[in-house]
């Protein structure tokens, strides 16, 4: 299994990449190392975007999960008092696991629109649900304030920017051999033709919907480190239609071209926010929603693109 | 430009943390505010607009005694604005900016409580002095003792429990009542304050079955508007601001609602001025402290200058987040004068903080006093007016103002505000 990963070329590179981050982060400034951090873990649900997006469906609701994972973590150490991270980041992942997988009945059955809308019918649930209840924090939401590793309670926030690293490592390597296996490899198949997938034997709602369930946990994933990370939780910064929207914004940014890009590209997208913001206070969506365009219409294959020229290069070059 | 911005405020925060006897020609200081979005026409560009005419006169030495003297310690202020909209999560990254990338000596402003919540304990781990300007959760300092974190506006509980006693010192024969109130925390709170308030001080009266909660931003209440007006409760509560209140009031107008009900405002002071003369009369309004439509013609120095200043500057008058960003920055600059005359050179944020902590200052609104939460949380009084349009002056004004007194409406230091109300206000002075 683990030499299987380590031959893939993208896998090696990426868990090479990773570790130099990771100790660069030793030496970063806070503020890049925050940015870098939560630039991560929206890679997470961007990486689960896109494996919904190699087959064609595009989901305007993942917020869903994101909030779920979020909330999970906020609710836990509220009425728990657990802050530890593995135990945090698991009831994430199972709680948006939980919800991917019953939802999943539905939304399998549909494509296209219906499925984009229908997802996004059912973020706006929770949205409902969390701004009308004021023991779930309401619109105020609460803070997350606490981490700790098998009890040590480190100073700072580069143990935790180490943990989102390996939750990033760990999840696409699995996302890249999923997309590797013959399961995986029926990801475009469906987009192209779905009568024929069904022909091969194959069946096309279960397909989608263990994409769907991947995707639901990587997301449930990225909101627990998103919370972790940056310590607090509310519907309208975790849950509502905009974050969706974000997502798929830093989808289409990114490119679907690798398992990498999702973060590249979400990376980017911080210091996108982070720089519009300072340069045009007054004006910062502009310039947010100005670079989309821009690559939509100058790189329709997103940041990826760019990259993936020298990186096929050297495939062969390599190979 | 930018890059040496952020150098010169990078070099000032080190300079900050070495010790205290550097003076320093300028601070450079976040504040943040609504530029965009819905709150930034009603709260963010008043409150910015508030904080900049008296950020330009204390660095030019032109406010009023007893602030005469030029400069924080000296020092001018470089303020920072950035906007406030896009979320908790987005606005705690933000913070993080403002105090670890450009360096910034302290942090003032916000506007929502949900805001407030989210950068307190981030202000609390970066140790950076921040003061809250609007924001009304009382939760912000009755959750945890805070030690970097100061507000200079009284909290939400009191706004409700002042609204209680004017409307029960003003319509007697008032039996029963409603409310209209935004579906989110403030809006839920307000109420929830004002029914509980209503039900200590007056038992007799009766809360309405069906208190109407529309979505936030709703900007249609046809429903909502017949539901009250089919409600035997003559007087209605509402916490609604900026659009909302506006289109409420438009809508309820040609209904003909303020006809047969009595509308109780805690926040729609901006909706006074920028409905101008089809704003009905008869409304109680209230302004969160001594400030905007209660306080116009107040001759009082300072409040007369913030007000003719402002109108001459910005072409309007100054609203209650005007005055709320105004009095932030003044009392920065109060404590940075005290530590520094204390300090015998230019302070230190400990000792700034020291200076600031139990404050009690003469604001552009009237007396605000840092008394409560271990010298953290202000208080002050809280008014409410009704309004009236005043044809000859071609201007907006409110009647039979009254201002109920800190010791009547905010619970003893040390004690959870909501479980004080709830005790039924225990050792209150009206």
């Amino acid at each position: 299994m683990v030499a299987t990963a380590w031959n893939d070329k993208t896998i090696r590179w990426a868990v090479i990449g990773f570790g130099l981050l990771a100790a660069a982060g030793w030496l970063l400034p806070t503020w890049i190392l925050n940015n870098v951090m939560f630039g991560l873990a929206r890679g997470l649900a961007v990486l689960g975007l896109l494996v919904l997006w190699r087959t064609g469906l595009v989901s305007f609701g993942h917020a869903l999960y994101f909030g779920l994972g979020a909330y999970a973590v906020a609710l836990l150490e509220k009425y728990t008092g657990l802050t530890d991270v593995f135990v945090k980041f698991g009831a994430a992942i199972l709680v948006a696991g939980a919800f991917g997988f019953l939802l999943g009945f539905v939304l399998r059955n549909y494509r296209a629109i219906f499925f984009a809308m229908l997802s996004l019918a059912f973020s706006m649930v929770l949205y409902g649900v969390l701004v009308k209840m004021e023991v779930l924090g309401s619109t105020d939401g609460f803070s997350v304030t606490q981490y700790t590793i098998f009890g040590w309670d480190p100073e700072g926030k580069y143990p935790l920017f180490c943990f989102i690293i390996l939750a990033c490592v760990v999840a696409l390597t699995i996302v890249q051999l999923y997309l590797k296996s013959a399961l995986g490899a029926l990801t475009t198949a469906i987009r192209d033709n779905e009568l024929r997938v069904e022909y091969l034997g194959y069946s096309v709602a279960r397909a989608i919907h263990i994409k769907y369930l991947i995707s639901a946990c990587l997301a449930g994933a990225a909101g627990g480190a998103m919370a972790m990370a940056l310590g607090q939780v509310d519907p309208d910064s975790m849950v509502n239609w905009t974050v969706s929207g974000e997502l798929v914004f830093i989808t289409i940014m990114s490119g679907a071209g690798s398992v990498v890009a999702p973060f590249i590209g979400a990376i980017v997208f911080e210091f996108l926010r982070t720089y519009a913001f300072e340069l045009a206070p007054q004006a910062w969506q502009l310039i947010v929603g100005g670079t989309l365009l821009a690559i939509i219409f100058f790189l329709p294959g997103g940041i990826w693109s760019v990259l993936e020229k020298p990186w096929a290069k050297r495939e062969t070059d390599n190979g | 430009m930018l890059g040496r911005t952020v150098l010169a405020g990078g070099a000032l925060a080190a300079a900050a943390a070495a010790g205290p006897a550097i003076a320093k020609d300028t601070i450079n200081v976040g504040i943040a505010t609504f530029l965009s979005g819905p709150a930034a026409g009603p709260f963010g560009v008043p409150g910015r607009n508030g904080a900049e005419l008296v950020i330009d006169a204390i660095n030019a030495g032109t406010l009023p005694a007893p602030y005469a003297k030029a400069g924080f310690a000296g020092a001018k202020m470089n303020p920072i604005f950035v906007d406030e909209a896009g979320g908790n999560a987005k606005q705690v990254g933000e913070y993080r900016n403002l105090v670890e990338k450009r360096g910034v000596d302290a942090v003032l402003g916000y506007i929502s409580s949900g805001t407030c919540m989210a950068v307190t304990p981030v202000a609390e781990e970066l140790k950076k002095l921040t003061i809250l300007s609007v924001c009304g959760t009382p939760r912000v300092f009755e959750e945890a003792q805070r030690t970097y974190v100061f507000r200079t506006q009284a909290h939400a509980v009191g706004d409700s429990i002042a609204a209680a006693h004017y409307v029960l010192d003003k319509f007697k024969d008032m039996k029963s009542y409603t409310g209209i109130n935004q579906n989110y925390a403030w809006g839920q709170d307000s109420y929830k304050f004002f029914d509980v308030a209503m039900q200590k001080m007056a038992p007799e009266t009766k809360a309405s079955e069906n208190p109407q909660f529309p979505k936030i931003f709703a900007g249609q209440y046809g429903t909502e508007i017949s539901t009250l007006s089919l409600d035997s409760a003559k007087l209605v509560h509402t916490s609604f601001w900026g659009g909302d209140i506006e289109a409420f009031v438009l809508q309820a107008l040609v209904r003909g609602f303020f006809n047969d009900k009595q509308v109780i405002s805690s926040v729609g002071g901006s909706a006074v001025d920028s409905l101008g003369k089809k704003f009905p009369d008869g409304v109680v309004m209230g302004t969160r402290g001594e400030y905007g439509l209660l306080v116009r013609d107040n001759k009082e120095p300072l409040n007369a200058w913030f007000v003719e200043e402002y109108k001459k500057r910005y072409d309007a008058y100054p609203l209650g987040p005007s005055y709320q960003y105004a009095n932030s920055v003044l009392a920065l600059k109060i404590a940075m004068d005290a530590a520094a005359e204390k300090a015998g050179g230019f302070p230190n944020q400990e000792q700034t903080m020291a200076a600031l902590k139990g404050l009690s200052w003469q604001s552009f609104g009237g007396k605000i006093s840092l008394s409560l939460a271990d010298g953290h949380q202000a208080v002050h009084p809280v008014g409410y007016g009704i309004t009236k349009w005043d044809k000859e002056k071609g201007a907006a004004t409110a009647v039979d103002v009254k201002f109920y007194q800190p010791e009547c409406i905010y619970a003893p230091a040390g004690q959870n505000s909501v479980e004080w109300l709830e005790a039924g206000m225990p050792g209150a002075k009206c």
